[in-house]
């Protein structure tokens, strides 16, 4: 790999109690690429993104970023990093506007007073950046937006602060055809603008559209983080299932000799 | 007006006319954003029946007499304003209020203690009263129900203990008595009436001009205007029929002037509009009751937050007990009792703060609050008992809480809330 990862976890471990979620799971986000996270539903794709935004500290494990090894220990640590999350639900008010969701935590404030004018125009430049144009006032309360807009509005908001990364946890799950297109299309502009993306998405179609690298996690280990280039649909949805398909994967009961054309780049995938 | 285009980033924008901006309120009124707009109404179609039936409910003696009789529900209502954003609720606002009432009254009278000590101390009760509401709801995570229903109850006690069994404590001090049953001079009621309308249309236009200096849309001026003319409009009619002489007999004492309340009410009301609209505390107060999760992953204390309110609505609540006890010149164990709380409730909810958290101004409390003492007021004028009074409070409670209600589903289905 030419570039270094902007975000590499290696040898994650997680518990609840007795429950181990994630095994040694390792993760590597480039900067300029959308890397799609799959997996069943209970592999651990929400946990990982959980303790990647602080909300869950790690067992055991490291975080680098950009080459740095770092803690991230609460919300506010993984902002100030640049690591941005944008959760299914999406976590707006509805009772707010646009711009006052946009800013919601994070105001900006002349002396005491919040300042409207700076937070607005900040707002209408950043979704200007993503070209987005379909919000008809800044001031509309997120109540009155379509899911489309609203998840516009969510990923406009984590990538405000001059993110490095941004993490969209199945941002298509709820949206119509072309609401979906546009989404995915705003998602490659991410990558295109040189952020690094992480998209967590169950319809393979979406993931094939936009991503660079596949992530597959079985069962709480990372069977394997192949080029989208280099697989095809099938291979992943086996990955998924079964944790491996064909030479890559995670190792069967009896490792077999490995060869083929395929190359696995799991960080720690050779162990 | 014409309709021009400006910028805001890249995003186009389509500068309001006045036209259109009665049009986009008109829309989200429709839409279920009805705000103060059904209590206004209300308001007005209250007043006129009542000075219809009854010529002595515009005169001013009356008129005066309504802003001491509501200053008590206007304050807990401000208080509670700040519970019902989060959508909790403070059943024992009441009693809260009596007992800080109470203490002061106690302070004075049985200890000698100077309205500048005095005053201070039942203040100071009403916060810790608050704050141990608020750790309650907050860090224990019991229903606010439940635990301002057993402080309700408790407070009650407390009132009953604090005066002895149910004794009267009456009060001398004239600094305090003055507060409710006196006027401002009407040179000086003249003054407070110009420097409010004078203070609103330098905000209101300062606004516009910063937002305009950074090529921002801004509400269409006519409109701006037509705020500042109906503000002002409102405030030197009241302020000339306050400073007429109301006095039965004007020889002997004359009483004219905007009460002392109006203006102490008029400060709370610039200082919890401003918290509320202009700090990012009160950003975060909406947020919290807007979405909980989305503001506690936004980093806000979601925990201090629902302190913080249950403080601020039994600080307000110790306001109105003060003025309470100086309205009655004494105190007695049934000081914020009886229906001072669900008139308090029933105020913020008429005008226009929802029972389900997120959506209230301070502004409600006072349009709410002037509701229901017209009501009460003009229904006693007209003689009726306080059977019927009660009755047709809970009435209109009711329909301000179906209003509410009605217009969430309807915000609900035409997606403006």
């Amino acid at each position: 790999m030419a570039a270094t990862p902007l975000l590499e976890l290696s040898g994650i471990d997680k518990s609840f109690g007795p429950v181990q979620v994630l095994h040694d799971v390792g993760l590597s986000v480039y900067p300029g690429e959308v890397t799609a996270l799959v997996g069943d539903n209970g592999a651990g794709k929400s946990t990982l993104v959980k303790c990647v935004s602080g909300i869950y500290t790690i067992d055991s494990g490291t975080v680098s970023f950009a080459g740095n090894p770092v803690a991230i220990h609460s919300p506010r640590d993984a902002s100030a990093l640049g690591i941005e999350v944008v959760y299914q639900d999406l976590a707006l008010c509805d009772n707010l506007d646009i711009v006052q969701n946009m800013f919601l935590g994070r105001e900006k404030k002349r002396g005491i007073v919040l300042d409207e004018p700076t937070m607005e125009q900040m707002a209408g430049d950043t979704l200007a950046s993503l070209s987005v144009r379909t919000v008809k006032s800044l001031r509309q309360l997120v109540a009155s937006l379509s899911g489309g807009q609203r998840q516009t509005v969510a990923i406009a908001k984590a990538v405000l602060w001059n993110s490095k990364v941004v993490i969209l946890d199945e941002p298509t799950a709820a949206l119509g055809v072309a609401q979906t297109a546009q989404v995915l299309e705003l998602v490659r502009r991410l990558a295109d603008n040189g952020l690094g993306v992480v998209l967590i998405s169950h319809n393979m179609n979406d993931v094939f559209a936009v991503s660079d690298r596949i992530a597959a996690l079985y069962l709480g280990r990372m069977a394997a983080q192949v080029k989208t280039t280099d697989v095809t649909h099938s291979q992943i949805v086996e990955l998924i299932t079964a944790g491996r398909s064909g030479n890559i994967g995670l190792p069967p009961e009896k490792p077999s000799d490995f060869s083929g054309d395929i190359v696995d780049i799991t960080p720690g995938g050779d162990k | 007006m014409t309709t021009t285009t400006t910028t805001a980033g890249d995003i186009k924008v389509v500068k309001p006319t006045v036209g259109s901006h009665i049009n986009d309120y008109w829309g989200r009124v429709r839409g279920g954003d009805l705000g103060s707009l059904p209590a206004v109404l209300g308001l007005v179609i209250l007043c006129l029946i009542f000075g219809i039936a009854r010529d002595t409910f515009f005169g001013s003696l009356n008129f005066a007499n309504l802003f001491s009789q509501g200053a008590q529900y206007i304050f807990i209502a401000m208080g509670l304003v700040f519970v019902l954003l989060l959508g909790e609720i403070d059943l024992s606002a009441g009693f809260a209020s009596g007992v800080c009432g109470a203490i002061m009254a106690i302070l004075l009278t049985n200890h000698g203690w100077d309205w500048y000590t005095a005053i201070p101390a039942a203040m100071l009760t009403g916060i810790v009263i608050g704050f141990v509401l608020g750790f309650m709801v907050a860090k224990f995570g019991i229903p606010s129900f439940v635990v301002t229903l057993a402080a309700f109850l408790a407070f009650q006690g407390i009132l009953l203990k604090l005066l002895g069994g149910g004794k009267n404590i009456s009060i001398t001090d004239t600094f305090v008595l003055k507060l409710a049953n006196s006027n401002l001079s009407v040179g000086l009621s003249w003054v407070f009436a110009i420097v409010a309308v004078v203070l609103f249309a330098v905000v209101q236009l300062n606004n516009v001009r910063t937002r305009l200096a950074r090529k921002l849309v801004t509400d269409p001026i006519g409109i701006v205007a037509m705020r500042i003319g109906a503000l002002a409009i409102i405030v030197l009619v009241a302020t000339a029929i306050l400073t007429q002489e109301r006095s039965i007999n004007p020889v002997i004492n004359s009483v004219k002037g905007v009460p002392i309340v109006a203006p102490i009410i008029a400060v709370f009301l610039v200082i919890w509009t401003f918290v509320l609209g202009k700090t990012t505390y009160g950003r975060h107060l909406y947020a919290v009751g807007g979405n909980t999760e989305a503001a506690r992953r936004a980093g806000i204390p979601v925990d201090r937050i629902r302190i913080s309110v249950f403080v601020i609505g039994s600080f307000m609540a110790s306001i109105g007990g003060i003025l309470a006890v100086s309205r009655a010149n004494s105190v007695d164990p049934n000081t914020g009792g009886s229906n001072i709380l669900l008139y308090s409730v029933g105020a913020a909810v008429i005008g226009g703060t929802s029972l389900f958290g997120g959506k209230g101004k301070a502004i409600n409390a006072v349009v709410g609050g002037a509701v229901i003492t017209v009501i009460d007021n003009g229904m006693g004028l007209m003689g009726y008992s306080a059977g019927t009074k009660y009755m047709v409070t809970g009435l209109i409670l009711l329909v301000a809480a179906s209003v509410d209600a009605l217009a969430r589903r309807r915000a609900a289905s035409t997606g403006n809330r």
